[in-house]
């Protein structure tokens, strides 16, 4: 056990610095696809809510695609695939477009269940008492949809952070790519991938308590 | 003879090609109670829904206090309100729904007060003492803290028409307002109406309660195929109905109580 651990002493001052920036980047991947996957899916839910048929269409289309679709074939077609008709992306960039389409079915999801729990009702009442629609919207009905839709919506962060590592795959410079680069060099695997998890677990662990925490106040406010 | 508080004017609303509401005409002068009767589906929610705007009509004006209301009149053309002065006009009638919509996210007392905050711009302090007066007035100021889920039904709608006496409103419109609850709560909430309609204030009332709206409205009118098909003093209407089609309703509804 002892011999164990002092190979993590020995070679900190070699892998400390690379750990470091490549931490960085897997935040950067993670902060970047899920505001990208947000964006999606707000959009798609409200096209999911429209009126017009063929928007509904295409919007139900898009999130059983990213259901059924593994993240890492929208990976390897964004970075692999997309070349071949002349359209670029570094790897990091493909990362974040591809965690970001994968998840963004998955986001919409949780919007349209969270607007969908909100009766209609709740906003004529809104109206009824003076409101504008802009007031009701501000006081109302966001907040309602915030608290039935953040809980989800933090685990879905937690997701992104955990996937962001197929990025490895597709040459991102993040953490998982840290590891398996310098275990093919180190023949350290097992140390390698312990760390890495470790620091997944670190990266991951305040993030779902505050899920946890949140869920718990939001379910106060609602059934106290 | 003194202007009315509330005048529809050949009102008319259809949804699609459905003509729900076919030129309805009809007076609430100040302090008066009406309750509207009729079958399901002949159109008094709409009716009622038109009357602060939450539906647009087709056709016809609304107005209160002698104000034209949800639209402007410029020579003698109409056109539309502006979201915020139909809001500032919504702001002084008051509406209690058939299924409560109490916010869910916020307590007995924010329900009450939040609008007085929010949209008339009333300090939170007094807006709270405001609230309170209102729940006292509903027998609700013991729940001022909890959250609206962990009221009975009969307890949110109590709440409910605070919030909408808290707007200090011109006009009560009533949609209903005991139909969704179970038989042994109707009581009490029949009861806080009828202490408001003891105060003079005007309500309009949509109501399956036959011997409710004998009781405590001036005036029944009765819709059907969309219009008003006969009206008048509450007991005349109720022990004495003329039109065919109402006493065949009236004798449904007693028959289901
Ligand atoms: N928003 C709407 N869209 C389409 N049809 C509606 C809408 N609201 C009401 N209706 C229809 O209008 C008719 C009258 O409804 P309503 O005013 O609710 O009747 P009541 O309150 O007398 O039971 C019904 O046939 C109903 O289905
Ligand atoms: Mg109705």
């Amino acid at each position: 056990m002892i011999e164990f651990l002092s190979v993590y002493g020995e070679n900190w001052s070699t892998w400390q610095p690379p750990m470091v920036s490549a931490i960085w980047v897997t935040l950067a991947l993670t902060f970047c696809a899920y505001i990208l996957a947000l964006a999606i899916g707000l959009l798609v839910a409200l096209g999911r809510m429209s009126n017009s048929a063929m928007l509904r269409a295409i919007c139900k289309g898009y999130v059983e695609f990213t259901r059924g679709v593994p993240t890492l074939v929208i990976l390897f077609l964004i970075y692999f695939g997309l070349p071949g008709f002349g359209i670029v992306f570094d790897a990091f960039w493909a990362g974040v477009i591809g965690l970001g389409i994968g998840m963004g079915g998955y986001i919409a999801e949780v919007f349209r269940s969270g607007l969908q729990a909100i009766h209609f009702g709740q906003r004529e009442a809104a109206l009824a008492v003076g409101m504008t629609p802009f007031q009701s919207f501000r006081y109302i009905m966001l907040p309602l949809a915030i608290r039935i839709v953040l809980p989800p919506m933090l685990n879905m962060l937690i997701l992104i952070l955990k996937d962001s590592s197929l990025c490895a795959l597709i040459t991102a410079p993040e953490l998982m790519l840290f590891a398996k680069d310098l275990a093919s060099t180190t023949f350290l695997p097992m140390h390698l991938y312990l760390l890495v998890g470790v620091v997944y677990l670190a990266l991951s662990l305040p993030m779902s308590l505050v899920a946890r925490r949140v869920e718990a106040r939001m379910q106060a406010g609602m059934s106290r | 003879m003194a202007e009315p508080l509330l005048k529809v004017e050949n009102l008319h609303k259809s949804f699609g090609s459905l003509e729900v509401l076919k030129g309805i005409d009809l007076e609430l002068a100040k302090g008066e109670k009406i309750a509207l009767i009729g079958p399901s589906g002949c159109g008094k929610s709409t009716c009622l829904r038109c009357v602060n705007f939450l539906e647009i009509p087709n056709q016809g004006h609304i107005y209160l206090d002698g104000e034209l209301f949800g639209q402007k009149k410029v020579g003698d053309q109409y056109s539309q309100m502006s979201e915020k002065e139909l809001a500032r006009q919504r702001a002084t009638i008051g509406m209690v729904f058939q299924g409560f919509y109490l916010w869910p996210h916020l307590n007995v007392r924010d329900n009450v007060a939040i609008a007085q905050i929010k949209v008339n711009g009333m300090a939170k302090s007094e807006a709270n003492d405001l609230a309170m007066d209102m729940l006292k007035k509903v027998h609700m100021d013991h729940k001022s803290e909890e959250f609206p889920e962990r009221l009975s039904g009969g307890q949110q709608q109590r709440v409910a028409i605070a919030r909408a006496l808290a707007q200090r409103p011109k006009l009560l419109l009533f949609d209903e307002p005991t139909s969704a609850l179970d038989p042994e709560l109707v009581g009490e909430v029949l009861n806080t109406i009828h202490e408001l309609a003891d105060e003079g204030r005007a309500m309009m009332l949509v109501t399956h309660e036959i011997a409710f709206a004998r009781e405590v409205a001036d005036r029944v009118v009765f819709m059907d195929g969309g219009g008003i098909a006969e009206q008048g003093p509450a007991k005349d209407i109720i022990d004495n109905p003329q039109n065919p089609r109402l006493q065949s309703f009236l004798g449904q509804m007693l028959e289901r109580n």
